[in-house]
């Protein structure tokens, strides 16, 4: 295959710039995406952290819903983190309308209270790190798991970090540490999918 | 175990921001206008910059009634702005749950030697600066998020620019220099020696740097993003505009897309008319917001 490997980060809002730094430091190109002809050629997506209402309303202004929800079916992996979970999740509680309706799971936002009780702490993930720096930021969390969702880390007993398929859904920002396990985790994701291509 | 108040779980706060408008709000409905159209938070006040300075006397923490009310009507961040200087005001807006204090100079200071020890606090502050030594004061106080201070509620974008481009030259400048050069410049700035030599090695601020004080129209938010601006915030240009909501997405969307010139071109026309401008050189030096602050 010629070239680097491409992964996108969604750029309309928020922690953008960490997640590119950590997608170079592991050896892939990343793309900042802010518009639909910036999603050609990428092989993954990272939605990041930010204010949901706010990217969700600049998703729906330029038309990036459908040409997302391509990627998704064309078997492409997605990650989002934070505001990105909330993008991804098929239902919101206290919301009528879902934004990219992928992932088969319904998120509270804001679960943990104010921005006073945003908190980090050290979790075990599956299949990543017994202790994984967590950093939660008026955080979602996820309150109902569809069957084909697999759990891969809860916090006070509630879950906060699913794998669905080429889809992972994260209430921490694991772009905001050194520790890039959890990025190298997605893009063992995004380079089996390459591998498995014809 | 888990923390809360660290400063990742703080600056990352900012972070989150990035890219964002946080508009000024004096009641719930205006919150939910800039909610509606896109704001990343929303800063609850009992005036806009420019009203506060229409109305003289001494301008204080706004009214808690008011800030109750932002804090109930939008799920996204609000900010509430305390007088330089005075803690106690913060550890009201604190105890309100609050998610971002501005120390701001658009208030009277109730300190005029001694800013907030913001390090004490569980929620994050947010202060303005006009040079490299101001801003990294801040942050050496615990401030997670910094601001240009421009020249607040005049409309005018001339002081933003000044203090963005000086903050971003400097950074340049001590980035190039040689390790041994650094002491004496941070004598010279007054700023903490770990702090400049932390931008040594980075080449970039700890925390993040929004402009602030005179944005009006889209293409003054694009412009302050040019300059290196991390996000915008919007005092009195929004709702004293002809047409808040319409110029409230409008600023929004140039500080998303501020090199698509054409987009911006189109955001811009039949906007109606931004707020009225003041020339800085017409203020008298006491109607000068950005001297307030050590």
């Amino acid at each position: 295959m010629a070239g680097k490997t491409k992964v996108g980060v969604l750029a309309l809002q928020g922690a953008v710039r960490e997640h590119m730094q950590i997608m170079e430091q592991l050896g892939v190109e990343p793309i900042a995406v802010k518009t639909k002809e910036q999603l050609e050629g990428i092989s993954g997506l990272i939605i990041p952290g930010g204010e949901s209402t706010a990217i969700g309303k600049l998703l729906r202004q330029y038309d990036l819903r459908g040409p997302i929800l391509d990627l998704h079916a064309e078997g492409k992996p997605i990650m989002g983190t934070c505001a990105g979970l909330i993008l991804i999740a098929k239902h919101i509680q206290e919301n009528d309308e879902a934004h990219l309706p992928l992932l088969d799971v319904t998120v509270q936002r804001n679960a943990f209270g104010r921005q006073v009780d945003s908190f980090e702490a050290d979790l075990p993930i599956k299949g990543v790190a017994e202790d994984f720096q967590a950093v939660f930021i008026r955080a979602p969390l996820i309150t109902r798991v569809g069957e084909e969702v697999e759990v891969l880390s809860t916090v006070r007993d509630q879950v906060v970090a699913v794998k669905q398929n080429n889809l992972l859904g994260i209430s921490f920002h694991p772009e905001l540490t050194e520790d890039t396990r959890f990025h190298a985790y997605f893009l063992h994701m995004v380079q089996d999918k390459i591998e498995k291509q014809p | 175990m888990a923390q809360t108040g660290t400063d990742r779980v703080k600056r990352g706060m900012a972070e989150m921001q990035k890219g964002g408008v946080i508009m000024d709000v004096v009641n719930a409905e205006q919150a939910k206008i800039a909610e509606e159209a896109g704001a990343v938070a929303v800063m609850a006040l009992e005036r806009v910059p420019s009203d506060i300075r229409a109305a003289g006397g001494v301008a204080r923490m706004a009214d808690l009634t008011i800030v109750e009310e932002v804090l109930k009507t939008v799920s996204i961040p609000v900010m509430a702005k305390a007088r330089i200087g005075h803690f106690v005001e913060a550890r009201l807006l604190e105890s309100m749950g609050v998610d971002y204090i501005d120390e701001s100079e658009v208030l009277t200071p109730a300190d005029e030697v001694y800013h907030i020890d913001k390090s004490t606090f569980t929620v994050p502050f947010v202060c303005g600066a006009r040079n490299l030594g101001e801003a990294l004061r801040r942050v050496g106080e615990g401030a997670s998020m910094l601001r240009t201070k421009g020249e607040p509620g005049t409309g005018n974008i001339v002081e933003a620019v000044r203090h963005m481009r000086m903050m971003q030259s400097q950074i340049r400048k001590v980035t190039g220099m040689s390790r041994d050069e650094l002491m004496t410049e941070a004598k010279e700035l007054g700023a903490p020696f770990e702090l400049l030599l932390q931008i040594h090695e980075t080449g970039k601020l700890p925390v993040v740097n929004f402009a602030a004080g005179g944005v009006a129209t889209p293409a003054d938010a694009a412009l302050m993003m040019h300059l290196g601006s991390d996000g915008v915030f919007v005092g009195s240009g929004i709702f004293k505009s002809s047409n808040p909501a319409k110029f409230a997405k409008a600023i929004v969307q140039a500080t998303t897309h501020f090199e698509d010139y054409a987009l911006i071109a189109e955001l811009s026309k039949d906007l109606g008319s931004p707020m009225t401008g003041i020339e800085i050189s017409k203020l008298a030096a006491h109607e000068r917001m950005q001297e307030r602050g050590w």
